[in-house]
């Protein structure tokens, strides 16, 4: 039978990777000179299961990696070698190592990394210090086209049972069966040394056999019929040749007569032959106790539909069913809301999946930089939708970069300052409304209020004369352009400054907010919706189109009187609304459409934030406020400026959802304050 | 059709043991740990047992132990499926009273014949 192993590689993969993941937080948590049993079992187990499954798999390379793991892992679980930080190191290094390794796999390609051959030496070494016993495995392969004994022979095989071997489930017939295969069989009870029947035990095996096999099969495969019972049994082989020589034959390997053949192709590699297929689609994990809620409620919706459906198969309708029509379709919406809620619910994992990176992310540079943290994680359980999760963890680390590199102080300036030596991160989430909220707090030196004004003056991103409140140039870091550390270092540096933490967060429909107290420390809140799939939206009317705008984004909507409005060209008009002067987009000309209100001081302004700009939009109405299922744009049409994606409201009717950093750029506004100071 | 029960803690090696069993005409059920198992074989009745070693909860020599103490898997076979090949752990099993093992790693047509092997 053919069976194309490829199909269940991308679950190899996930496990592996979940594997990683419990090996590497196992390997935190560990004393290195206690290690508790339970956590070395976890960890052995995750390397000898990546192993088992890459070497059936096909993928040597994992399997021979992990299997110098298993080896290491396997003696110091064995208690037959002592655990040191420098194994604790290889395993953390390797745990990285594999994880790109699954990579390549993943996407195909050959892995090379020197680190590879350089901690395969460092295994290597460690395990041969006094290494107790190193068992050799070898691999049972089956010898199946075998040339090298082409003449017949004939075997006798004397075979006594050990009187236990019914009791392990082997039986003798099918042995005999199997023997058969590989040749003509004769077989000779011998019931010699049957015990009276008073003194027989129903379950013991008493009988011996006398086996003539005449076969052109090499003994091993002889042998390897009685591989599991060999140890029990007492087994003896005699070859007797044309010749009628007879030799007595009783470890592999020891008669001359017998040529070893081998062939061990064991493992079916997945070739090019594999399916063209592997989307890059990922899969969910989803507990069966959510997928039974979906089920009940799309039960209660076919009952509902069914008594719907009752009703429209009536000829006319009287006042008793309109009335039960009426209750159906408040049902029906409550069923539909419920079930909503549920499928969204199918995406949502705890947050201790973005979580669970950190602990060794923050060990290590605190590491690197000599400093001593220690990390709190709160609200775990807080779930996320996997997609926003998978967006949000390159700008938490980001920001805990950024914490341990500029925020903590070393020991010294801390015991200075009167704080414990010891400096904490901590990462907090936890819901609010249909938001969850990430906060990553440390207890560092706090923002540099100085600095950072000389700094935003020396890019010209503010002027000398700007009267800023210290909050607000806390603010600055967000602006592009700002790189905030003396010396680029190579932890913060990487040439992604706060800008782009910010937009990243944008993308998501996020915001992040700072605050920080100079020498007590800071505090990033980065606010996300739950899922990327719904938006909350704020529906306006420009003309006879309706848009959405992200709820999110809105300050406020005012009208604004004729004496607050600038014009600075033609088609650019600030406002000015409590001493700050705010550009205005308008939002018709922009899409190219008739309006009610062409005029900024005829129309309504809504305040948004763009980029952390403050921009105002003109629209001619606000209509209600709603949460939309957002419909990619780019996947129906094709990608549109100035619009994220569109929604069907509830007539019916399309409404495209204003990608407000985009409709900036498509105004070109981007510079106007300058013009304006 | 034979009844066999597929223990391991690794989901692509229960598939993949799963697949090909149920592709060759056999009623597979799966466990994913020796505790889930032995309330498996409690409940239904198996011709045959192959289960991972090294797993979580129960391991699979434990489980072999136990399952052997039932009378209805007295002379049933249980096979153990494992990536360790010394010695020791062979011996383990079969005092442990496991009828044989198949080494990992291992294709789907080396666990068929062995399948059929113990099955007659």
């Amino acid at each position: 039978m053919e069976i194309d192993l490829s199909q269940f590689s991308q679950v190899f993969f996930e496990e592996s990777l979940e594997g990683l993941e419990s090996m590497e937080s196992e390997l935190l948590k560990l004393e290195v000179n206690q290690p508790d049993d339970e956590s070395i079992n976890t960890i052995f187990r995750a390397a000898h299961s990546i192993k088992g499954g890459s070497a059936t798999f096909g993928f040597t390379q994992v399997a021979d990696y992990t299997h110098l793991l298993e080896t290491l892992l396997d003696e110091i679980r064995d208690g037959r070698r002592q655990m040191t930080t420098d194994h604790q190191d290889m395993l953390l290094l390797s745990v990285d190592l594999l994880r790109n390794m699954i990579d390549a796999l993943m996407r195909k390609v050959d892995f090379e990394d020197p680190l590879l051959a350089q901690l395969e030496t460092r295994f290597t070494s460690a395990l041969a210090q006094n290494s107790s016993d190193s068992e050799e495995e070898h691999n049972s392969a089956e010898s199946s086209s075998e040339e090298s004994t082409p003449r017949n022979t004939t075997w006798i095989i004397d075979f006594q049972p050990g009187i236990d071997i019914l009791r392990c489930g082997n039986d003798p017939s099918l042995m005999f069966n199997e023997l058969r295969l590989l040749g003509e069989l004769e077989v000779i009870l011998v019931d010699s040394t049957l015990p009276d029947f008073s003194d027989m035990d129903p379950e013991a095996c008493y009988l011996h056999w006398q086996l003539t096999l005449v076969t052109d099969k090499p003994l091993e495969q002889i042998k390897e019929v009685f591989e599991w019972v060999e140890d029990e049994c007492t087994i003896n082989y005699h070859q007797e040749t044309d010749t009628q020589v007879k030799e007595q034959v009783e470890e592999v390997g020891a008669p001359a007569t017998i040529e070893t053949s081998s062939s061990t192709e064991v493992i079916a590699k997945p070739k090019a032959v594999a399916p063209a297929k592997t989307p890059d689609g990922g899969s969910i994990r989803v507990s069966i106790e959510k997928i039974d809620l979906l089920i009940n409620m799309v039960g209660e919706l076919v009952i509902t539909q069914a008594m719907l459906g009752q009703i429209g198969q009536q000829d006319t309708i009287d006042e008793e069913s309109l009335l039960s029509m009426k209750q159906g379709l408040e049902q029906l919406a409550s069923h539909t809301r419920d079930l909503q809620e549920s499928v969204m619910q199918i995406r949502m994992l705890p947050i201790s999946f973005a979580f669970n990176r950190f602990p060794r992310l923050v060990r290590d540079i605190g590491q690197q930089l000599g400093k001593q943290v220690e990390l709190i994680l709160k609200g775990e359980d807080t779930e996320l939708d996997k997609t926003v999760m998978e967006k949000i963890v390159d700008p938490m680390v980001h920001l805990v970069r950024n914490s341990l590199d500029h925020g903590l102080e070393t020991p010294e300036v801390r015991v200075g300052k009167g704080k414990p030596e010891q400096g904490s991160i901590t990462l907090n989430a936890f819901h609010q409304g249909g938001n969850i909220i990430i906060e990553i707090i440390d207890d560092g030196a706090g923002l540099d209020t100085q600095l950072i004004h000389k700094k935003a003056i020396d890019k010209g991103l503010v002027t000398e004369d700007e009267e800023l409140s210290e909050d607000a140039i806390h603010q600055l870091i967000f602006k592009a352009g700002f790189s905030t550390a003396e010396a680029v270092s190579d932890l913060s540096g990487r040439g992604v400054g706060m800008d782009v933490v910010r937009r990243n967060i944008h993308e998501l429909n996020g915001t992040i907010e700072l605050k920080s107290v100079k020498d007590k420390g800071s505090r990033f809140t980065i606010r996300l919706p739950l899922t990327l799939a719904i938006l909350d939206g704020q529906l306006v009317r420009v003309g006879k189109h309706t848009y959405v705008v992200p709820l999110v984004s809105i300050h406020e909507s005012l009208q604004v009187e004729e004496q607050r409005i600038n014009r600075i060209s033609e088609s650019h008009e600030l406002i000015r609304l409590r001493e700050e002067y705010l550009p205005v987009v308008k939002v018709f000309q922009e899409f190219g459409h008739e309006a009610d209100f062409q005029e900024i001081r005829d129309g309504l302004v809504m305040v948004v934030d763009s980029n952390n700009e403050k921009i105002g939009l003109l629209v001619d109405e606000l209509l209600s406020q709603q949460q939309v299922v957002i419909k990619s744009l780019e996947d129906n049409y094709s990608k549109v400026p100035g619009v994220s994606g569109a929604t069907i409201l509830g007539d019916g009717t399309v409404a495209l959802i204003i990608d407000i950093s985009g409709l900036v750029a498509l105004a070109g506004i981007a510079n106007m304050k300058e013009h304006a100071a | 059709m034979k009844k066999i029960l597929a223990v391991d803690d690794s989901a692509s090696m229960r598939q993949m043991v799963g697949f090909t069993l149920k592709t060759a005409g056999f009623d597979v059920t799966e466990a994913c740990d020796g505790d889930e198992a032995l309330k498996a074989a409690q409940v239904g009745e198996f011709d045959l047992v192959i289960s991972d070693v090294n797993m979580p909860v129960m391991d699979g020599l434990t489980l072999i132990r136990n399952l052997r103490t039932l009378p209805a898997y007295k002379f049933t076979p249980l096979l153990m499926l494992t990536t360790e090949s010394g010695v020791d752990k062979k011996h383990e099993g079969r005092s442990a009273g496991a009828t044989g093992w198949i080494v990992k790693p291992f294709n789907p047509d080396q666990l068929l014949a062995t399948v059929r092997k113990v099955l007659g």
